[in-house]
């Protein structure tokens, strides 16, 4: 049996597609979002590649910013729910789940079965984001990709603003002609989405293992710098992108599994 | 005259609520004194002495839930108000502004005649009190000082321990004299104090039909939906202090009184789960915060806000009617503000609690976070805030308060469900 959970953030979209509720064969990114043409790219993609139809899905359960406007899928699930669900899936030994996407920083605390805690997310504020750091990329022409490894040279780490954006990207600019080094202001940039992203893991309560996901963790200066300013260490999940999309294709296997053994008992009642 | 015998409930919210605004423009056109009050200072005085009432943050919550607010915002921000300041005040000092120009050139500004609120009059004088927030002196003192009127000051003291030590009930009293003194030079004549006995009788008859309607979300499933108390407030601000509060307050319970016999609920058969909503409604966005919340089954069962206006007290006894006015539960310390809500959940039945991080109300929304921290520890119960404002949409998003309300069902249905143990 297939199900397929479908995460649509801000700027980015994401198919997973779930054989019995365990295996992944088919883990898509494409890096736009909702709104765009990503949503129905990233979907052809992984059925492509898993060989599969959309019919062949028992279950299409859509999650993340866009999830509303997935019209393959039966159900919406938000993504503080699929993000626990999936990263529990990949870590069981998970507590805390930092997630840093396009738009959102989310700090998820874990009970001990997976379930949702407690969660706290950003407010209306793009500091500390993935929008925060495509800007500061395009004022310190460095690719995303690369920002880790500019970070790991950096000496003497600036220090930038946690608070806003428009701020941050003006303080960039005046440390860049001022001729303070690229490496050192892009770990001062890790720092700020770190000192944001911790305050909200701080409120959960901070307990190990602690993962990280959403596209921001493919960016180990964010990830060391998580790690540094918390003092313990950080997983960053397998694929951390994908994790809310497989946490809906969880979420779509179990609610098939539940309606089949509804309707055995419904069936072994009558007859009783 | 109109009979209202034969009106539903909400058909009299409306048609009092337009009456009071009539009212104030009659009372202009007469040569009667106006007076603009804030929300929660004691109205005894001023109806006490026949003075037509307006009260500014009604009439800026109905800009903002009619979409009227960016108009009048704009005009503030351009006096050079800070878009930090509250954006009750903000819509009000811009409306006068608009207001103002009217009355100096005889023209109707473009933003006025579009405006979708109800037309009201300029104040003769102003009544403030800070027993909500801090703000309102400010703003009270710029609308005198612009319109170059008296202004009335009740100074109430925060209380930071409870109970509320006779010292500062003796003091808000003398603070009531010395209203009386002000209001009887501003009109021009001796206070009537057999009227004032009157009005505050009156005044409680409408705090004991206002509190019978919200006792009426303690039954589950509920007869009342909670936003329909954010409607219904508009009376218990304007008309506390004359019949209108009270007929319709009455006419309210009875009706959901008699739905509930009859086994007629709010959500018909989808009450699913129930939430406390705590902080100011989000005007502009009441319908989508309302439907969001509906249609996940939420029913909104506890909010301390309308308790604001629990004014009991004795008819007659000045320090019975001073402790009313500084009991209310943003005017006290944390752990009082913490029973409080801690007292509208369990009396709501409720499985989540939503906390407005409102931009405008620092006082409501800075004690957030530690409120929060200590009920969960308390009840156990899921809880989420989110960003947003009470008058100023842009302070709001759709987008990240629906995928809150989700996640708080989500855990809310977690709960119940037991699948957590912990």
């Amino acid at each position: 049996m297939f199900t397929m959970g479908i995460d649509i953030g801000s700027s980015s979209s994401k198919v997973v597609i779930l054989e019995d509720g365990v295996k992944i064969i088919a883990g898509e990114v494409i890096q736009i979002g909702t709104g765009s043409t990503g949503p129905k790219r990233v979907l052809d993609e992984a059925l492509s590649k898993a060989g599969l139809k959309l019919q062949d899905m028992a279950k299409i359960i859509a999650t993340g910013y866009g999830r509303s406007s997935v019209e393959e899928a039966h159900k919406q699930i938000s993504e503080i729910s699929c993000q626990a669900k999936g990263v529990f899936f990949l870590v069981p030994s998970v507590k805390l789940i930092i997630d840093i996407g396009g738009q959102d920083v989310k700090a998820i605390k874990l009970d001990s079965k997976g379930g949702v805690k407690q969660f706290f997310m950003n407010d209306k504020c793009a500091a500390g984001t993935g929008r925060f750091l495509d800007v500061m990329s395009r004022v310190l022409e460095v690719n995303l990709d690369e920002m880790a490894e500019y970070d790991a040279r950096a000496t003497e780490p600036a220090t930038v603003s946690s608070t806003c954006t428009v701020f941050a990207e003006s303080e960039v600019i005046s440390q860049l002609s001022n001729g303070v080094a690229k490496e050192n202001i892009i770990a001062g940039v890790h720092q700020s989405v770190a000192s944001k992203a911790c305050g909200l893991a701080y409120r959960c309560g901070v307990e190990e293992d602690i993962v990280m996901c959403g596209g921001v963790a493919k960016d180990l200066g964010v990830v060391r710098a998580i790690s540094k300013e918390l003092k313990k260490p950080v997983i960053v999940a397998p694929n951390p992108q994908i994790t809310a999309a497989l946490g809906a294709a969880i979420f779509a296997f179990e609610e098939v599994m539940a309606a089949v053994i509804f309707a055995f008992e419904e069936v072994r009642g009558a007859n009783k | 005259m109109t009979d209202t015998t034969t009106m539903s409930a909400k058909e009299l919210l409306g048609f009092y609520q337009e009456e009071l605004y009539e009212e104030a423009r009659q009372a202009k056109i007469e040569g009667k004194l106006v007076c603009w009050s804030a929300s929660v200072a004691p109205s005894e005085f001023c109806v006490a002495m026949d003075v037509a009432m307006i009260y500014p943050e009604t009439h800026a919550a109905g800009i903002g839930a009619r979409k009227g607010a960016l108009d009048v915002l704009e005009v503030a921000d351009e006096k050079g108000y800070n878009v930090d300041t509250c954006s009750y005040a903000r819509v009000n000092l811009g409306y006068m502004e608009l207001l103002k120009q009217e009355a100096l050139t005889g023209i109707t500004p473009e933003k006025l005649e579009k405006s979708p609120a109800a037309r009201i009059p300029l104040p003769d004088f102003v009544i403030t009190c800070n027993n909500i927030c801090n703000t309102l002196l400010k703003w009270y003192e710029n609308l005198a000082v612009e319109l170059n009127i008296p202004c009335i000051i009740i100074d109430v003291p925060f209380n930071h321990t409870m109970p509320i030590p006779q010292y500062a009930k003796d003091y808000i009293a003398e603070q009531f004299k010395e209203a009386i003194t002000q209001l009887e030079e501003i009109c021009g004549k001796k206070f009537d104090y057999d009227k004032f006995l009157k009005v505050q009788e009156q005044t409680q008859r409408s705090v004991a039909q206002w509190n019978r309607i919200a006792s009426l979300s303690s039954h589950k499933p509920s007869p009342l939906n909670g936003f329909d108390l954010f409607n219904y407030m508009a009376l218990i601000v304007c008309a506390r202090s004359k019949d209108y509060a009270e007929i319709t307050f009455k006419k309210f319970a009875d009706e959901l009184e008699e739905n509930l016999n009859k086994g007629i609920f709010a959500f018909k058969g989808n009450e699913q789960k129930r939430v406390t909503w705590e902080g100011i409604a989000v005007w502009p966005h009441l319908g989508h915060t309302f439907k969001g919340l509906k249609n996940l089954g939420n029913i909104m069962t506890g909010s301390a806000y309308p308790g604001l206006w629990n004014l009991t007290y004795t008819p007659g006894d000045m320090s019975s009617m001073a402790e009313s006015y500084t009991r209310i539960y943003i005017n006290t310390c944390l752990d009082n503000k913490v029973k409080v809500l801690s007292d509208v959940i369990s009396g709501g039945k409720c499985d989540g609690v939503i906390y407005h991080q409102n931009r405008s109300c620092k006082l409501m929304s800075f004690l957030n976070v530690e409120t929060a921290d200590m009920l969960q520890k308390e009840n156990h119960l899921p809880y989420v805030s989110f960003d947003g404002d009470q008058t100023d949409p842009r302070n709001f998003s759709p987008a990240q308060f629906d995928t809150r309300i989700q996640a708080l069902d989500e855990m809310m249905k977690q709960n119940k469900e037991g699948v957590s143990n912990e």
